[in-house]
């Protein structure tokens, strides 16, 4: 009976080993373990052994009963694990297939570079404000210390809408800074513009007879030039990198004193001279000043008591920078295949 | 203005490099635009002397020269010219050099002898015959009586030794637009001194000037100052090499003594000066007026002008003789046997001259100088300065005398000094010491705590302009750099603003890109769209001086806008656009001189896929995160613009907010687009008013859900809208969602009818549904689908 034993073990073990699925190892199950198997049939004659001969054949028994079903379970969990990575391996993609995106739609990049400018002024407690577009002359030029007579106004360069030139379309973002300082009256006013201008001006690589500004408009007691200094360094420094250098050059608008023009050192030569900056080795980028007084005495603000400084950004000339466009005509031309790149 | 550094450095002395002079320049407040050397052009030309000239032994009109250009051998030159001799100094252009225009010489064999180089005519060193009168018509320039070493570069014979700045001026500094101006901003930027000379003049010419000139200007609001004196017995020539070399500097060309002495003046003194044959000024009368009467008159150029009545004229007794302050008259003219000679020196008021030259469309150096409104303290120099020029030429004898008619009250102008302010306004501590160092470097004294404002520096009026000067001294980048103190200020956008940002991000997530277009369009766009005439989007505003028809009204509406570039993409062969932005459009007012501007959100799409329903499926996605609700759809089949049976009016509650739809095929077509093109138009500005409050949330469903589908045969022309309104109204509160999933038309279906199929949710807040619960709410809706609609269950 012994050797019965030892034979169903090892004829047991080497049938698991062939076991390929695990319906096999199922299958094996009942044949050597169940009611009917072989081990029960084995058992089932343990009546006939003696006294002395039963424990011990029963021990033995329950011993290789113990060992066949901890192979099983062992063969099991190896079948689970190679059906698995069979049906993995089936499964594998080509990962370089083209991802199935719903295609997207692109912001403007003249937008893109606007956003980059609004986030740093609201960062800065500047309020987002906007004003029309067809506008008085008395905004566009008057009140901003324009007087009659200016080429400003000049017909040749300023699109009118009505025949005694008191009706235009804005030139400037700069008649923001009176409408602001009408409708908010107190100071402090911090409010950054945006917005479309029109010139006379031919369409060209660099001109459009429509394009956009930036206007920014600080209005507060004890403002002073230091202060425009620091806040433009700032704006600079955050669309261009903590690393920008910049300059002040004096320069003249009607409507501040003093004013000054920022060129930031040009990024391709760091101030060599390159045809990207014109061998100047400085780039324009925006102009600015102490609002005039007068300015200020118009709206009804008492320059003895309050000051303050206003900028102007070309925000074209900001956006090809920024994305290195050659022709002024793309941003407006909107090629999808333009507007896809950003 | 261009300005000589050679010329320059007659009034001060400074040893910068052009670059250094430009940086210098620039920060202290006078742009530099370009520095040109004049000595690129030309390239290894010398002086060379004719050694010994024989004749080519091929040919019978050119000749083999040898040459001495100052090197060890002499340099074999063949040349064509026969105007040259043995021991004759000319230019010679030697192996390898350059000249006029970039022409590139190099040795050579002409007619089988070697030519090392080409001896050079005044032409071919960039020069005419104004320049050096003397020199050949038609064949090599001699430099014989030029004072010129052999050997010597062709660019210091000819005054090209020098570099020409191009400056920036500002409108505020009229001063800046002469040689003195700049030299004066010159000295103050490095700190040197500044040379000054006043002019002198001897006079003692023959004759009395009141007897023989009397000037009236009788419309002293136009003519501020007339300042004029007279030379007699002009000898008319060329003027002096060194005049000639400075001027073409300058870029004027020399013409002859008189006029070369006034563009001088002009240039030195920044003031426009004009000289008169005497001969033609009838009844040695000058008037200065209005045009008035006068049509027309032939200017300097030949040019018959029109004149209009307000222009300003200089006219004898009889006639006008000269556009005032722009360009002589033919007929005043400085001739070559003119013997007397009237100088103008005056001072024109530049928004009439602006006017004038514009209107003429003859912008011209003087007009350009006068209507920056420049010093009337000026004239009497520059009119002595002229004299003295004319003696110094001895070009004539000037009288003695000047005629001098001022129409202002020349007051001096002072202000106070204030440093405290200052320093307050531009955040420094500058000691008033500095400030008035400053100020005297730029020609400006302060006495006693008084600015002595000059003549020239109308730009100096209040503490402010004051603080400009001391800045640019002190240095704009030496101010330090400080971020705003004070009250904080909530930054951010506005409400619109921020739904704006939403809705573009909703747009750009459904696909559509960000297009920007002009404000103003052409006014047959509506045409093209098919705009009735009658239709109120026809009141557009007009541009009075547009660039063109194309861009000469403000638009009413953006779908032409949004055509022309979906149009533009098609001709492109771009498969497949889908596009919107968010602009405005510009609505006249009644009564109102500026219009109203509300914004617009434009969409518009072609290409594979693009349908009426995925066009109104984007709308709705845009329109569901902005929170809008109660949103409706009607047909509309009476919008020229869009097919009749494919475009829809939107609502939101009562409102209608925009339309949207397929672009009619003949408007298309009008675009050049034979494909089905989608386009949407919504009234933003409109739409903000009608948004639905912030999102709040609500409890999720504890109960499970029960769904039914309900497929029913209907008449074609029962529109799914109809159904769902039906059912929604039938079902009661019980059912939360209702959803179409099939249209179907064929086998089966009668003709004239159609299936449509729905999924109906039915739940309750309380309890989980049974049967019991929706089989009424479904028999309810049969009902009501048979009675209302006619639609039966399939």
């Amino acid at each position: 009976m012994k050797e019965q034993l030892e034979k169903i073990k090892a004829s047991a073990f080497e049938a698991l080993e062939q076991a390929k699925e695990s319906s096999d190892l199922e299958a094996l199950r009942v044949k050597l373990l169940g009611k009917k198997g072989e081990l029960t049939a084995v058992l089932k004659t343990m009546g006939k052994l003696s006294a002395e001969e039963r424990p011990v054949m029963g021990q033995l028994a329950n011993s290789v009963r113990a060992a066949i079903e901890a192979r099983l379970e062992a063969r099991k969990t190896e079948l689970a694990a190679a059906a698995l990575e069979a049906k993995l391996a089936a499964e594998a993609l080509d990962v370089t297939v083209p991802g199935a995106l719903p295609e997207l739609g692109h912001k403007h990049p003249m937008n893109i570079a606007l956003d980059e400018v609004k986030e740093i002024a609201i960062g800065m407690g500047f309020q987002i404000l906007e004003g029309p577009e067809v506008e008085l002359a008395e905004y566009n030029f008057t009140k901003l210390n324009t007087e009659e007579g200016h080429p400003a106004r000049d017909w040749s360069d300023t699109f009118y809408i009505k025949e005694d030139s008191s009706v235009l379309l804005r030139t400037q973002t700069s008649p923001m800074q009176i409408r602001a300082m009408e409708a908010i009256k107190h100071p402090p006013i911090r409010i950054l513009a945006p917005g479309r201008v029109y010139r006379k001006d031919e369409v060209d690589a660099t001109h459009s007879p429509m394009f956009h500004q930036i206007e920014g408009l600080v209005i507060d007691k004890g403002i002073t030039m230091s202060d425009l200094k620091g806040t433009l360094e700032t704006f600079v420094k955050g669309l261009y990198g903590e690393d920008s250098v910049v300059r002040f050059r004096p320069h003249h608008f009607p409507f501040t004193e003093p004013s000054c023009e920022l060129d930031v050192q040009c990024f391709k030569c760091r101030g060599a001279g390159c045809p990207t900056c014109k061998g100047e080795g400085w780039i324009e980028l925006l102009g600015a000043g102490m609002v005039h007084p007068k300015v200020l005495e118009g709206c009804g603000i008492d320059p003895n008591v309050y000051s303050g400084f206003a900028f102007g950004i070309g925000l074209e000339r900001m956006a090809m920078r920024r994305f290195q466009l050659s022709d002024l005509r793309l941003i407006f031309e909107n090629d999808v295949r333009f507007l896809r790149q950003f | 203005m261009n300005l000589s550094r050679k010329w320059l450095s007659e009034f001060v002395d400074i040893q910068a490099s052009d670059r250094e002079y430009a940086e210098t320049m620039t920060i202290a407040g006078q742009k530099v635009e370009t520095t040109t050397r004049l000595d690129q052009e030309l390239k290894n030309v010398k002086v060379g002397k004719v050694l010994s000239i024989v004749r080519h032994e091929n040919s019978d009109h050119m000749w083999v020269c040898q040459i001495d250009v100052g090197e060890a051998e002499p340099v074999q030159i063949v040349t064509g010219a026969q105007n040259v001799h043995e021991g004759d100094l000319v230019p010679a252009a030697l192996h390898n050099s350059y000249l006029a225009g970039g022409t590139h010489i190099t040795k050579g064999k002409l007619r089988g002898v070697a030519s090392n180089g080409m001896l050079c005519s005044i032409q071919e060193l960039g020069l005419t015959k104004n320049d050096y009168p003397d020199a050949a018509e038609d064949g090599i320039w001699i430099l014989n009586d030029e004072g010129v070493t052999v050997g010597q570069d062709i660019n210091t014979v000819i005054g090209n030794d020098d570099a020409v700045v191009e400056f920036e001026i500002t409108n505020n500094r009229p001063d800046c637009y002469s040689l003195i101006g700049l030299a004066r901003e010159t000295a103050a930027a490095f700190n040197v001194p500044l040379k000054l000379h006043e002019p002198v003049v001897k006079g003692g010419g023959p004759g009395c000037l009141p007897e023989l000139l009397d000037v009236e200007t009788p419309d002293p609001d136009l003519c501020l100052r007339y300042t004029a004196r007279m030379v007699r017995n002009v000898k008319i020539g060329p003027s002096p090499k060194w005049m000639r070399q400075r001027l073409r500097a300058a870029g004027i060309r020399p013409i002859n003594n008189i006029v070369d002495i006034t563009n001088y003046v002009m240039v030195e003194y920044g003031q426009p000066m004009h000289a008169f044959d005497y001969r033609y000024v009838g009844g040695g009368k000058i008037i200065v007026r209005r045009a008035g009467a006068d049509k027309e008159l032939t200017t300097l150029d030949g040019t018959v002008r029109k004149l209009s009545p307000d222009m300003l004229v200089i006219a004898d007794e009889t006639r006008p003789v000269g556009l005032a302050g722009i360009m002589g008259g033919e007929n005043s003219e400085i001739a070559a046997d003119t013997v007397d000679v009237v100088f103008e020196s005056a001072n024109f008021d530049g928004t009439s001259i602006r006017k004038t030259a514009l209107a003429l469309g003859m912008r011209t150096e003087a007009s350009g100088k006068f209507e920056k409104n420049i010093d009337p303290m000026l004239t009497l120099p520059a009119v002595n300065r002229a004299c003295e020029l004319v003696e110094l030429l001895e070009a004539g004898q000037v009288l003695d005398g000047v005629i001098d008619i001022l129409n202002y009250i020349p007051e001096p102008v002072t202000l106070p000094l204030e440093p405290e302010k200052i320093n307050a306004l531009l955040g420094t501590d500058i000691s008033e010491a500095d400030m008035i160092e400053y100020l005297r470097r730029e020609q400006v004294p302060v006495a006693e705590g008084m600015i002595q404002v000059p003549s020239w520096r109308p730009d100096l009026r209040r503490m402010a302009d004051v603080a400009e000067e001391v800045a640019r001294f002190y240095g704009y980048n030496e101010i330090p750099t400080t971020l705003m103190r004070g009250a904080t200020t909530r930054g951010g956008y506005s409400d619109s603003q921020k739904l704006e940002n939403k809705a573009g991000a909703a747009a750009r997530a459904l696909g559509c890109s960000e297009i920007i277009t002009y404000s103003f369009v052409s006014p047959s766009g509506l045409d093209m769209i098919r705009v009735p005439k009658d239709d109120p989007r026809r009141k557009q505003i007009k541009l009075l001086n547009p660039l063109g028809e194309d861009s000469s009204v403000m638009r009413t509406t953006g779908l032409p806008s949004m055509l022309d570039i979906l149009a533009r993409n098609y001709a492109y062969h771009n498969k497949a656009a889908r596009l919107y932005e968010l602009a405005k459009i510009y609505l006249p007012r009644e009564g109102q001189e500026l219009p109203e501007e509300p914004k617009l959100l434009m969409l518009g799409a072609y290409g594979p896929g693009e349908s009426f329903y995925t066009l109104k499926g984007t709308v709705e996605g845009i329109l569901s995160q902005l929170n809008t609700q109660a949103l409706r759809f009607e047909a509309l089949s009476d919008d020229p613009s869009y097919h009749p049976g494919r475009c829809a009016a939107l609502y939101v509650g009562d409102q209608r907010i925009g339309t949207l739809g397929q672009i009619h095929p003949l408007a298309a077509q009008n675009y050049g687009m034979d494909c089905e093109v989608y386009c949407a138009e919504l009234n933003f500005t409109k739409l903000m008013t009608v948004l639905a409050p912030e999102k709040t949330f609500k409890a999720l469903p504890r109960f499970p859900a029960t769904s039914r589908d309900l497929a029913v045969v209907c008449g074609e022309a029962v529109t799914v809208g109809a159904l769902e309104g039906c059912i929604t109204e039938a079902a009661g509160k019980l059912l939360k969602e209702i959803k179409l999933f099939d249209i179907y038309r064929g086998v089966g279906i009668l003709p004239g009818m159609k299936s449509v199929a729905f999924s109906l949710t039915f739940r309750a807040e309380d309890r989980t549904l049974t049967d019991a619960d929706i089989e009424p709410a479904m028999e309810r809706v049969l009902k009501a689908l048979e009675e209302k609609l006619g639609a039966v269950r399939r």
